[in-house]
């Protein structure tokens, strides 16, 4: 069996929801099209440890995993990254600030791309350790995208365990304090807020202005922009979902809320996922499913064009996720 | 008939156009009316409907409520307060007319 058909067998089945169309099913019905343009960005996840358990990941990153990435695949990644002209490169984790070879990456990659992102839970980058790196993200200009539900801390603390609001609060003092988020210093802090539970965002507008607001007035806190996103049914998330009776309602209302204007800005478009060990997927959420970039499993060294438009990108029923009323991008 | 709410009915509620289908249109157009946004947020008008769904128990209204109030970017200790509210509304309601039990008990007593 090719790696395509497994994939498209796996995406058949993947909730076992019989209500549910197929992802593809539901393009082909409606004679949509979802196919690659011009690639922009590479995302790279540099492992899977992280120093919180959060109840929403869908790759199950959390402290007893070991999976990082290794020098030896970071240099195929700066390969990679110079041979190619990325607009954006983003790196993503786990916690990425626990990878021990995170300072090399980010100094090498920077000069190698318009934009450079790097993913922090505020949690990891708190530690006295990390005000090394803490400085060079900024000596870099490296965009800073915080993951932070809601300003409430008993809200956030169900999602993000115990004790982490208070040290992201701190974190984005701290970033405050060295020019992120603030006019004209050029150093970026973007925030994201996922729901803390199986229900869609609210407003991305709407949820930007309020925690302006309240981030302000509360703490005293400036921020550039903030981007709701759905939770996507993968790894810890779905078994939560699983062990809650929630799984079915969720994805469908996932599916009622299917959006066809989603699909021109959706990421897995324009972008290259590379997973801790180097192989190549449509988008991060794959990488919990071993859905490979295209349906074929291929290694970065391998890699000596890039996707391109028209070219297939590896579906299943999570990308009900990213099509959800106003989309993921 | 082993309970009168169903969760499962509650999306059924627009075969209520069914029996009287120009009334049904006229609510839904208004009920649609006004929850969209205007001087007030959507947000906050769903936190409204949270707390006028407990005042008038409706076990439908509660569970729709909740829901939207989540997904409006409400937090569960905004959507309590907000039930408090229609509380304290309720029970004072009960408690002001008292002032009418004084009113009576004043007048007839010595």
């Amino acid at each position: 069996m090719s790696n395509l058909q497994a994939a498209e067998d796996l995406s058949s089945n993947l909730f076992q929801i019989p209500a549910l169309e197929t992802f593809r099913e539901n393009l082909d019905n409606n004679g949509l099209d979802l196919s690659r343009t011009h690639c922009t960005t590479l995302q790279v996840n540099v492992g899977m440890l992280c120093n919180q358990s959060c109840k929403h990941c869908h790759l199950d990153a959390g402290p007893s995993r070991k999976e990082i990435m290794s020098e030896k695949t970071m240099t195929d990644v700066l390969e990679l990254a110079a041979r190619f002209n990325f607009q954006t490169i983003d790196i993503t984790g786990g916690a990425p600030e626990m990878n021990p070879h995170i300072q090399t990456l980010i100094s090498e990659l920077a000069p190698l791309c318009k934009t450079l992102i790097l993913r922090s839970n505020l949690t990891a980058i708190a530690e006295k350790k990390q005000e090394p790196l803490l400085q060079l993200l900024s000596d870099k200009k490296v965009t800073i995208v915080a993951s932070l539900p809601s300003f409430n801390e008993a809200q956030s603390e169900t999602q993000r365990g115990k004790n982490s609001f208070a040290t992201s609060i701190t974190t984005l003092k701290k970033l405050n304090s060295l020019g992120y988020g603030l006019p004209d210093t050029g150093l970026e802090l973007n925030l994201v807020s996922n729901p803390t539970g199986a229900f869609l965002p609210s407003s991305q507008e709407q949820t930007e202005k309020r925690f302006r607001q309240m981030l302000a007035r509360k703490w005293g806190l400036s921020f550039n922009n903030l981007y709701t996103f759905a939770n996507v049914p993968l790894g810890r998330f779905l078994t939560w979902l699983k062990n809650t009776g929630n799984l079915e309602d969720y994805v469908l209302k996932l599916a009622a809320n299917f959006n066809s204007c989603s699909l021109d800005g959706l990421m897995c478009r324009s972008l290259i996922s590379v997973s801790w060990d180097g192989y190549l997927f449509d988008c991060d959420f794959n990488q919990a499913l071993n859905l490979y970039m295209g349906g074929r499993k291929k290694h970065i060294s391998d890699l000596h064009v890039l996707p391109g438009p028209h070219d297939s990108i590896a579906v299943s029923e999570h990308c009900y996720t990213c099509t959800a009323g106003s989309g993921f991008t | 008939m082993e309970t009168y709410y169903k969760p499962k009915d509650l999306p059924k509620f627009a075969e209520i156009s069914e029996g009287a289908p120009e009334l049904a249109q006229k609510f839904f157009d208004y009920y649609t009316a006004v929850f969209t946004e205007g001087e007030l947020t959507q947000r906050e008008k769903s936190l409204i409907a949270l707390a006028v769904a407990h005042a008038v128990q409706c076990p439908y209204c509660i569970d729709a409520y909740t829901q939207d109030c989540l997904e409006k970017g409400s937090n569960v200790s905004e959507m309590t307060e907000a039930i408090h509210v229609a509380t304290a509304i309720r029970g004072g309601a009960s408690l002001v007319h008292g002032v009418q039990m004084r009113n009576v008990a004043g007048k007839i007593s010595l």
